[in-house]
């Protein structure tokens, strides 16, 4: 298994090979998208679901990006995974990096969190959307899809949020199930 | 050192992108054929992965013969790349992972690409990839 100071390394020498965006229009592009979203649906919780869905469809299709431009091996367990999510990934694409935390009691379930998160550089939510939108639910959809492309089915959530007074962004990351497509030893 | 065909597969094994380049003279195969030799290969990666005498065995990358030879790359969500070439032929698996960023680059950030299915009408990843292989048969 690699080590945090590796993948760190990892993670910057990604960082410098991508074609950087300016933050303020990457920040205030996600935030327009959303508000369309908000007029088009008028109701938080279908906009949570188009949210997920369009980072599905992008997780789908990011992962080989950052498969083909990280250059990282295989993960051997979903806790090296999420380290490689948090250090490599969230640097790769957002420039930033997560801590991962996890308890020994659950293999399955990481906590990924991300001291800043540019998607929120200047959002505030009106007190009527706190608790019902989740903002940032665009990186549920992304860990989810580009995930599944590489045989994991996760759950994610978010669990913390600023915007409604928390400390950082926290997701949960919950691995249900290895998908496994190759057939069973007797299928004829 | 010509490099002669390079095909891209699914992780189902259906030929999604297969093109030929100049120094491929000989009896050159039609498109169904293509399409067969395609998922004929992703059938002997399978089996080889299962039947190699050690265990996690990641298939077949490398098939040489006295004239040809056939370099593949799977990347981790199953899709395969492959490339056939004369033996001489050095650093096919650095041709390889450099196409594997223009797929990435310039057919999947195409939003009309739909995935898993054959690649048309991508110019940009056509030329990158005419280009790269230009560099490597001068």
């Amino acid at each position: 298994m690699s080590s945090k100071a590796s993948l760190q390394r990892t993670g910057d020498s990604a960082f410098k090979r991508m074609d950087h965006v300016s933050s303020e229009l990457f920040t205030l592009t996600y935030g327009s998208l959303v508000l369309q979203l908000i007029e088009d649906f008028e109701d938080y919780a279908e906009v949570n679901n188009q949210l997920e869905r369009m980072g599905n469809n992008i997780g789908q299709r990011l992962i080989e990006e950052f498969l083909a431009k990280s250059r990282v091996s295989k993960c051997g367990d979903f806790a090296e995974t999420c380290e490689v999510i948090a250090l490599v990934g969230f640097r790769m694409f957002l420039g930033v990096t997560g801590t991962v935390s996890q308890s020994a009691k659950e293999p399955h379930v990481c906590h990924i969190t991300l001291a800043s998160n540019p998607l929120l550089d200047f959002v505030e939510l009106p007190d009527e959307a706190k608790g019902v939108l989740q903002y940032s639910n665009i990186l549920v959809g992304v860990l989810k899809g580009a995930l599944e492309m590489v045989q994991m089915r996760v759950d994610v959530e978010v669990v913390h949020d600023p915007l409604v007074g928390d400390e950082a962004t926290e997701l949960k990351l919950t691995l249900l199930e290895i998908i496994n497509d190759e057939p069973p030893p007797d299928d004829e | 050192m010509p490099i002669f065909s390079f095909y891209i597969i699914n992780k189902a094994g259906g030929l999604i992108y297969q093109k030929d380049f100049e120094d491929y003279k000989a009896n050159k195969l039609m498109v169904n054929e293509h399409l067969r030799l395609g998922g004929f290969f992703h059938g002997i990666h399978a089996i080889a992965a299962q039947v190699a005498p050690v265990a996690g065995s990641s298939g077949v990358e490398e098939i040489e013969a006295s004239t040809v030879k056939l370099r593949c790359f799977q990347a981790l969500t199953g899709t395969k790349f492959f490339v056939t070439a004369s033996p001489s032929q050095a650093s096919l698996d650095v041709f390889l992972s450099q196409v594997y960023e223009y797929y990435a680059d310039f057919v999947l950030k195409n939003p009309f690409y739909e995935l898993e299915q054959p690649i048309q009408g991508c110019d940009k990843f056509v030329a990158h990839l005419d280009a790269l292989v230009a560099s490597l048969s001068a």
